[in-house]
């Protein structure tokens, strides 16, 4: 896994979207320049357009006016170089785990101009994914037979079977419990340190997007756009326990409040402020205003 | 006391399984209870053209027996079979291309669903002028009646493949093709499967009137002729002999998806 694809850069400059219909743009105006080997998440309340973003750079989603290149290469559709793990559902369930890592192989994309060696070094390739991955115990179980975490570990594996340059992270862990969450974190850092690719991740939790990235891209509702873009003052090997220092929970209140500002939520918050004070008000016997 | 208590409510709670040995208790409780009313109603002095007891309708499927019961249900199976499987034939790439390419969608299923809301007995005798009288004439009525059905029934099943195990694939470099052959046909295939025997039940019931075509055999021929001279006894065994076979084909079926899909073990 030494012979990795170099990693490539993504940059989007004034992309914009609307959906049909919408009455405000999905993406306005999104300038972002993602480094080779860098990992970036992108969080943002819901309907900021994080995922759109993401699905726009997998060619996944059309985009109305600006430009997007992957690599140098205009984005058209989806290619090779850009990997994708979608939150769930993405697995073949008919499939074994070792068939569904393999199942790109099946593909002419993967294999028009395959040689014997090609063929041996998918099997090793594989072989190592699931070592990488920790699965070899159940390399030939179905999906369905395999915890929400593992299901997720395969879907990873799988993407990187390509040895794709650029992976594309969609929510992949918001469906997780908050231990199998942690394990993932520090298994998604190590497979970026060891395949040196590119990761571009989206989530809706804060803490995760700065324990995981190197940048954090935070986005905000109607419009959907890019609201501040923070380098995490973290040292780049993360441990769990950088999670209490003063850097990390400084970055994370800025960002909460951010998000909670730039939402619907901040009406509803001072909406149960209100009725808080109203309902202490008549427990202390006070005259309700 | 509480103990079997929370058994009791077990049994009944939504969805949950129950233990094989009750759940085939209730199954022969479910088919032994309506031969116990209907033995009852035929004892309570009935007149037995309106209501033939279980003895006379055993006696009538034994004569019946003697008298070519076999080859009445062969060809009636095979006329069924061949009605279905020519639907199928012709339903199955059909309803691919309607769940998979919303084009074609918008081209046939409007004219899909205008169709099937027509009567098929309807076109019995336009399948006379068009077809004729033969075999052909009974297999097409039998088409008419579950072709139009199982196409809609097809592309739905196509259009439930999750959308991100087709996406999944995009971003894998697959082509048009290879989507609908590596992901939405294997992805979909327990639900056709499904699909198959439900439509071979509908098959079923259009038997009777594809037999109305100058039939001179089969199951629902006679029932018709037994029809004719009020012997209820006989349209009693035809009936149930056509429900038997039924549901030794649906049994079939059943054994079938279990053993073509181990992987959907462990899901229900």
């Amino acid at each position: 896994m030494t012979d990795a694809t170099p990693a490539m850069d993504i940059r989007c400059e004034q992309l914009w979207k609307t959906y049909p219909g919408a009455a405000a743009p999905a993406l306005q105006a999104i300038d972002l320049h993602i480094q080779p080997n860098e990992f970036v998440v992108m969080v943002g309340a819901s309907g900021c357009g994080k995922s759109t973003l993401l699905r726009t750079m997998a060619g996944l989603e059309d985009f109305d006016a600006g430009t997007l290149t992957a690599g140098g290469q205009p984005v058209d559709g989806p290619g090779l170089d850009r990997a994708m793990v979608f939150q769930h559902y993405s697995l073949y369930p008919w499939l074994s785990v070792i068939d569904n890592i393999k199942f790109c192989r099946q593909l002419k994309a993967h294999t028009a101009d395959r040689t014997s060696a090609d063929v041996e070094d998918a099997a090793g390739r594989a072989d190592a994914l699931l070592r990488l991955m920790g699965l070899t115990h159940v390399a030939k179980a179905y999906p369905s037979q395999l915890s929400g975490g593992m299901q997720q570990r395969v879907a990873i594996a799988r993407a990187l079977m390509s040895r794709p340059p650029i992976l594309l992270m969609d929510e992949p862990f918001g469906a997780l419990d908050a231990q199998t969450r942690e394990v993932m974190h520090d298994l998604i850092q190590h497979v970026h340190r060891l395949e040196r690719t590119t990761i571009v991740f989206v989530t809706h939790d804060v803490e995760e997007a700065i324990y995981l990235g190197d940048r954090v891209v935070l986005m905000a509702p109607r419009p959907g756009r890019i609201d501040a873009i923070h380098t995490v003052p973290l040292p780049e090997r993360r441990t769990q326990d950088m999670k209490l220092s003063p850097a990390f929970l400084q970055l994370k209140r800025q960002l909460l409040d951010r998000i909670r500002d730039t939402s619907g939520m901040k009406t509803d918050l001072d909406l149960l402020d209100q009725l808080s004070r109203s309902a202490a008000d008549v427990a202390s016997g006070a005259t309700p205003r | 006391m509480s103990k079997p208590r929370a058994r009791r409510l077990r049994l009944m709670a939504v969805r949950t399984g129950i233990p094989g040995g009750v759940y085939l208790a209730l199954a022969l409780t479910g088919l032994a209870v309506p031969m116990l009313l209907w033995t009852f109603a035929a004892l309570s002095g009935a007149d037995p053209v309106f209501m033939p007891g279980p003895d006379k309708v055993w006696m009538r499927a034994l004569a019946w027996w003697d008298d070519g019961l076999l080859a009445d249900a062969g060809i009636s199976t095979f006329r069924v079979v061949a009605g279905w499987g020519l639907s199928a034939l012709i339903a199955l790439p059909l309803g691919l291309l309607i769940g998979s390419w919303r084009a074609v969608q918008a081209l046939l299923e409007p004219l899909t669903d205008f169709i099937r809301y027509m009567p098929a007995v309807a076109f019995v005798p336009l399948v006379m002028v068009w077809v004729g009288i033969d075999e052909g004439a009974k297999v097409a009525v039998i088409f008419i009646g579950t072709f139009f059905q199982m196409v809609l029934m097809v592309a739905e099943d196509v259009r439930r493949v999750p959308m991100a195990q087709i996406e999944a694939a995009q971003t894998m470099g697959a082509t048009r093709w290879e989507v609908v052959e590596k992901v939405i046909v294997p992805s979909a295939k327990p639900a056709l499967l499904d699909t198959l025997r439900v439509t071979m039940g509908w098959a079923w019931t259009y038997l009777v009137v594809a037999e109305l075509v100058a039939s001179s055999s089969g199951l629902g021929y006679a029932i018709l002729k037994a029809q004719r001279f009020l012997q209820t006894d006989k349209i009693f065994a035809g009936i149930l002999i056509i429900g038997l076979i039924g549901l030794l084909i649906d049994q079939l079926f059943r054994l079938a998806h279990r053993k073509a899909f181990p992987w959907l073990q462990g899901r229900h």
